[in-house]
């Protein structure tokens, strides 16, 4: 099986509690993977572990078949992996087009910004993908005053624009309406159809049931079980996870 | 039918331009809104001290005077504005300026050679500098309290090596270095003043066209998504202190050339006045909020009043007292603006 990122024996512990029991995680090239499970069963410790951002105690990581050493954020993306963050992860006092560019600026030399490039670059990103057609907004507008679904938007076309391999995103809908949570779903889809891969973190079965390939159950840190979605009726696969929310165990 | 023959359709288009143009006159006011206010202030009070003192604020020599003291401090105001965009603060400074001097005093003693002891007064200022941001971000002290206790530290050293005792710069008085960093320029206008405008522009180009001052924003407005999307928040912190420290150490030696003496009190008195300049220009005390031009301004408005108080006749002890209230107007003017423009 060719994968595009493979864990194995990966744990986590934050000071008295093991967020993360070592656990197997692998995502094939151009699947859509869906991680479910309780609160605190580890799911965004588990993402932000790829993301670079929490260094694990055990474990190694291979991305492509080339295990990572010291794997960091700024690495990470460079690798081609982008996190949408339950956080939504904006700096609020700060434009619109710093906010897409952060941590990724573009430089043209001595690290001198592309502020020309950038502003251009979220204006297309705007009326391409964010649907922003209120004139008030530009690529100068301080992020502050968006609304939730539109601060996710630019946390997701961010991912979007980097043309990322792997796309985690971390609690999308939370805060979406009916309509742009219909709109995320489309645009997991889009992800599959370009042959990129996905991490897919959402509490509503549903959701994860229709986009993803395969469903990942975590339970207090640890897997429970996983299933290919069609494989298993969305009845059983509630049944299953109400089970382990229960009891710790599957059957 | 075209638009230019149709009266409704040329108005409903002339109240679309109109209205562009308010957005865009909008749009202007919420970028550059706190630096034009900064400037009015700068100007509203420059006005009144010329109606107040007119022989002296229309004479040439209160401008050179402006232009001799202002840059001690406005060097540093500079870059400490990127230390507050950062939501940190540093009050070590003064004691930066002196052990800067200090070295310089040391090395030349050593070697007789001017330059290089300015060179190792700069690398001293930006090492303490340095020192102070590895304090903060790596042992995770508070750098209101860090740079507290490094200022005393190092005030202390001076005050033990040199036993008090001053230090006369008097022979490198005439010398290139002497020239370079204090002289006059056609005979008016002060080195170090030119220093200071390149200086600002300096900075001016790291805070709003370097990756480094782009991450300086976004430590300051959130160092929790700073740190997710990639920006190394702990190297962005640690330098713009090491960018303070140079800057005091550069400002030490300038302020000591000019009266060809080091005092052992070097940057006592400059504390409260480069703080006052950083918040006055706009930058935010909470973070991620401030403009370079801003602190120019600030620095110059202080560097009037101050003057200003005593040539309008009034003592100088009302000095402090107007420079409290000025300082707490603009800052509460910046509030409302802030919270206008947010809307
Ligand atoms: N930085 C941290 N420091 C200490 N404990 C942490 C930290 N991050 C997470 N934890 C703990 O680790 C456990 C797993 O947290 P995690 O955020 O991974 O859960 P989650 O599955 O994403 O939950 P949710 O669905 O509520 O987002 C929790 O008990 C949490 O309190
Ligand atoms: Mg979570």
């Amino acid at each position: 099986m060719d994968y595009i990122l493979e864990m194995r024996n990966v744990s986590k512990r934050f000071g008295e509690v093991q967020a993360l029991q070592p656990v197997n995680f692998v995502v094939a090239r151009n699947e859509v993977v869906g991680l479910v499970g309780d609160n605190g069963a580890g799911k965004s410790t588990l993402i932000k572990i790829i993301t670079g951002y929490h260094q694990p105690d055990t474990g190694e990581i291979y991305f492509n078949g080339k295990k990572i050493e010291h794997l960091t954020v700024a690495k990470a993306r460079d690798l081609g992996i982008e996190p949408v963050y339950q956080e939504r992860a904006l700096a609020d006092q700060q434009t619109l087009w710093r906010n897409i560019f952060m941590g990724r600026e573009l430089v043209t030399y001595a690290g001198l910004l592309d502020v020309k490039k950038m502003r251009q670059e979220t204006q297309k990103l705007m009326r391409e993908s964010m649907g922003f057609t209120s004139a008030a907004v530009t690529p100068d507008s301080v992020v502050r005053t968006f609304s939730g679904g539109e601060k996710q938007g630019v946390a997701i076309v961010r991912a979007l624009y980097f043309q990322a391999e792997l796309i985690i995103l971390d609690e999308p809908t939370m805060g979406l309406s009916l309509s742009e949570t219909r709109k995320l779903l489309d645009f997991v889809r889009e992800i599959k159809r370009a042959g990129k891969s996905c991490i897919f973190i959402d509490h509503n079965v549903f959701h994860v049931y229709t986009v993803a390939d395969r469903i990942v159950v975590l339970d207090r840190g640890a897997v429970a079980g996983e299933f290919l979605t069609k494989d298993i009726t969305l009845e059983s696969l509630m049944d299953k996870m109400y089970r382990v929310a229960q009891t710790g165990s599957l059957d | 039918m075209t638009s230019r023959e149709d009266p409704a359709v040329a108005v409903s288009q002339r109240r679309l331009l109109w209205e562009e143009w308010e957005d865009g006159l909008a749009r202007f006011a919420r970028k550059y809104g706190l630096q034009i206010g900064i400037i009015c202030v700068l100007l509203v009070i420059w006005g009144v001290f010329i109606i107040g003192a007119p022989a002296t604020f229309l004479s040439r020599e209160i401008y050179a005077a402006f232009m001799s003291t202002i840059p001690f401090f406005a060097l540093i105001a500079l870059p400490l504005t990127l230390v507050i965009i950062a939501g940190e603060i540093d009050l070590c400074f003064p004691s930066i300026m002196a052990m800067g001097t200090l070295v310089f005093v040391k090395v030349l003693e050593a070697t007789g050679s001017p330059g290089v002891a300015f060179v190792f007064c700069l690398v001293t200022g930006f090492l303490i500098g340095l020192l102070n941001g590895v304090i903060v971000v790596r042992l995770g002290i508070p750098s209101l309290v860090a740079t507290i206790g490094t200022q005393f530290f190092w005030r202390g050293v001076v005050l033990v090596v040199t036993g008090g005792h001053p230090a006369s710069l008097v022979p490198v008085k005439g010398t290139f270095l002497y020239q370079v960093l204090v002289g006059r320029l056609g005979g008016y206008v002060p080195a170090q003043m030119l220093w200071t405008i390149f200086v600002a522009v300096l900075v001016w180009v790291i805070l709003n066209r370097h990756k480094f001052g782009a991450h300086v924003y976004l430590t300051g407005d959130n160092r929790e998504s700073a740190r997710l999307m990639g920006v190394n928040v702990a190297r962005t912190r640690m330098m713009t202190f090491a960018l303070v420290g140079l800057a005091a150490a550069f400002s030490g030696i300038l302020a000591s050339l000019e009266v060809n003496y080091f005092w052992v009190t070097l940057g006592e008195g400059y504390l409260m006045k480069t703080l006052a300049s950083v918040y006055l220009g706009g930058t935010s005390a909470f973070g991620g909020v401030g403009t370079i031009l801003g602190t120019f301004v600030g620095c110059f408005i202080i560097g009037t009043i101050e003057a200003g108080t005593v040539a309008v006749g009034l003592s100088g002890f009302w000095t402090q007292l107007i420079y409290g209230l000025i300082i707490v107007l603009s800052v509460a003017m910046h509030a409302a603006l802030n919270r206008r423009l947010a809307k």
